[in-house]
């Protein structure tokens, strides 16, 4: 790969670039008294990939919903500087949202299942049918299209959850730990795939994980989040340039920027384990 | 969906030869007891000389079916008339209110307490008042079996309608369905399996119900049932007829249950196996 296009490529800073989306000083409680999230604020630039990355119950998924806008924060907005609003005020099928569970539903095809985004949208079946086999086939099941989601591996169940987050070409991809359930190799291979197809679309991804190895080999950021109560902790960034590869995951650079995520997410679980 | 012949589930087969064997068994094991038990009853009856009037034996009684045939197949199609009227209303209205009471919280709260009550009140004693009002003995039959078959109907379809995975829901409100959408796409899927469990559930209960209702309302004349047949003959003391009857009546009952287990099986072979299991 050569430099130059490799600089062009990695987009600019996030201090550079315009938000899609900003979260400003938002707390969420549960009913049952939970604090899952308090002040938490975070700008998500333009085309930026950003991983959240905390401890189990620290409000990653709380915050990815409250982006989506299912369920209301308890106090503090969601800005969306630029983006148009349907009747009801809510930005209209920008997003994509790829579940922890697969969320598939069982009594549909594989097809029927990528396809509900565009159906629920009105486009009939045999016109949405290029598309719903272009997305499965970025992620590899253009041949299970008739398959019923109980004849698929837990990988299957989760690429075909991924497809169906893709066929509305959405502005923002949220994710949520979408990979944990997946072996290793698995596991990689979806990285560098999702991967390529932000390079390529130029979508904002934010990716939740708990894998700091994943979070450093994918994000350009990595926001730290702390639990008890919900919050950002630290926020590093990953300036090593796209397109990331193999060679990458085993280069020096990568693995001392993994050392110092770690550290800076045991400090989250340190904060976490002191506070009241 | 045009192009799912592909995907046929195949068994291995060992598989196959195991549940051909085991359907074999699922046919020949019943014929079998059936006949040991005819034979033991026969032999019962004849060894000992009971009397007829206390227990015919099986020829007796298959002589009754026969000759009386005019007058139970006529008795037989009333019953079975009323039952399956009641068994349609009370698809028709249990699916129908379950489905505005899943759609508005207000028609939940304002109709929920009376479906229930009038689950938890017995038939019975309702039974004379509803002959009272009802313009026609038949219409009062209808009526006490469809009440009896709409609970299960209206709860096992609301149960389906308000289980749906929360995360799909989500994910049609992230899409912006309608309220329409989310009903006829998720929804009413969801609910299929439990829609069927109250179907199989009612469609005993409406047969049962039918007859009950007729012992009470006691009717008379060329409009009468089974259960009023029941009755006559066991005024003049005609046990092998009674027999006859309540033969006519269980098979009726085991139709019934065999037809709608057989619509469940047929509808719910796409469904994955959990779903399918978590009905029974
Ligand atoms: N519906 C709910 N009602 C009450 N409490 C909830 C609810 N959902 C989440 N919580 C609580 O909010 C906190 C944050 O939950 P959340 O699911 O956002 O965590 P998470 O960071 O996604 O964890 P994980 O990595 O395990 O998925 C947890 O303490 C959880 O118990
Ligand atoms: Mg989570």
């Amino acid at each position: 790969m050569n430099i130059a296009t490799a600089a062009t490529t990695s987009g600019p800073r996030m201090g550079a670039r315009k938000p899609l989306v900003s979260l400003r000083s938002i707390s969420k409680v549960f009913s049952n008294g939970t604090v899952a999230l308090k002040d938490l604020s975070l700008d998500v630039g333009q085309g930026e990939f950003l991983s959240l990355l905390g401890p189990s119950g620290c409000g990653k998924s709380t915050a990815l919903r409250i982006i989506a806008g299912l369920g209301e924060a308890t106090s503090g907005t969601v800005e969306w500087p630029s983006a148009s609003f349907d009747a009801s005020g809510k930005p209209e099928r920008e997003i994509g949202f790829v579940f922890q569970e697969p969320t598939l539903m069982p009594w549909a095809t594989v097809f029927a299942n990528v396809w509900l985004p565009l159906r629920l949208a009105h486009v009939s079946r045999a016109a949405a049918r290029a598309r719903v086999m272009d997305a499965l086939a970025m992620v590899g099941l253009d041949k299970f299209a008739d398959a019923y989601p109980r004849e698929l591996s837990g990988g299957m169940k989760m690429r075909v959850s991924i497809a169906r987050a893709l066929i509305t070409r959405p502005k923002l991809l949220l994710m949520d730990e979408p990979f944990a359930a997946l072996d290793e190799i698995t596991r990689f291979k979806l990285n560098d795939d999702l991967l390529n197809l932000w390079e390529k679309f130029g979508w904002t991804v934010v990716f939740v994980t708990h894998s700091v190895f994943e979070s450093v080999y994918l994000s350009e950021r990595v926001v730290v989040m702390a639990a008890r109560p919900g919050r950002v902790f630290c926020e590093l960034p990953i300036d090593t340039p796209y397109p990331r590869t193999e060679a990458f995951r085993t280069s020096t650079p990568y693995n001392e920027l993994c050392r110092r995520t770690s550290d800076a997410l045991h400090g989250a679980m340190d904060a976490a384990a002191v506070a009241p | 969906m045009t192009d799912t012949q592909d995907s046929v589930e195949e068994l291995p087969p060992p598989a196959l030869a195991a549940s051909r064997a085991d359907r074999i068994a699922q046919i020949v094991v019943p014929v079998v007891m059936l006949a040991l038990v005819i034979l033991v009853w026969h032999l019962y009856v004849t060894l000992n000389h009971v009397p007829h009037y206390v227990l015919p034996g099986p020829l007796l009684v298959a002589k009754a079916l026969y000759n009386d045939w005019p007058i139970l197949f006529r008795a037989l199609r009333v019953t079975l008339e009323i039952t399956l009227s009641a068994l349609a209303l009370a698809l028709l209205g249990g699916v129908a209110i379950a489905i505005v009471m899943a759609q508005s919280r207000l028609a939940e709260l304002a109709l929920y307490p009376y479906a229930v009550i009038l689950q938890v009140t017995p038939i019975i004693p309702v039974a004379p008042l509803i002959i009272i009002y009802a313009p026609t003995t038949y219409a009062a039959l209808l009526i006490i079996a469809f009440l009896v078959a709409f609970f299960p109907v209206l709860s096992n379809t609301m149960q389906g309608l308000k289980s749906t995975d929360h995360n799909l829901l989500n994910l049609f409100e992230l899409y912006g369905a309608s309220p329409l959408q989310t009903l006829l796409h998720l929804k009413i899927p969801n609910a299929l399996p439990y829609f069927l469990v109250g179907l199989r559930i009612a469609g005993g209960l409406a047969l049962i119900a039918a007859v009950v209702a007729e012992f009470v309302a006691g009717s008379a004349g060329a409009n009468s049932g089974l259960a009023f047949r029941l009755l006559e003959s066991q005024f003049r003391l005609n046990i092998p007829r009674l027999y006859a009857a309540l033969l006519l009546l269980s098979a009726t009952g085991v139709i019934i249950f065999f037809v709608t287990s057989l619509i469940s099986y047929l509808l719910l072979r796409r469904w994955p196996e959990s779903a399918v299991r978590r009905e029974s």
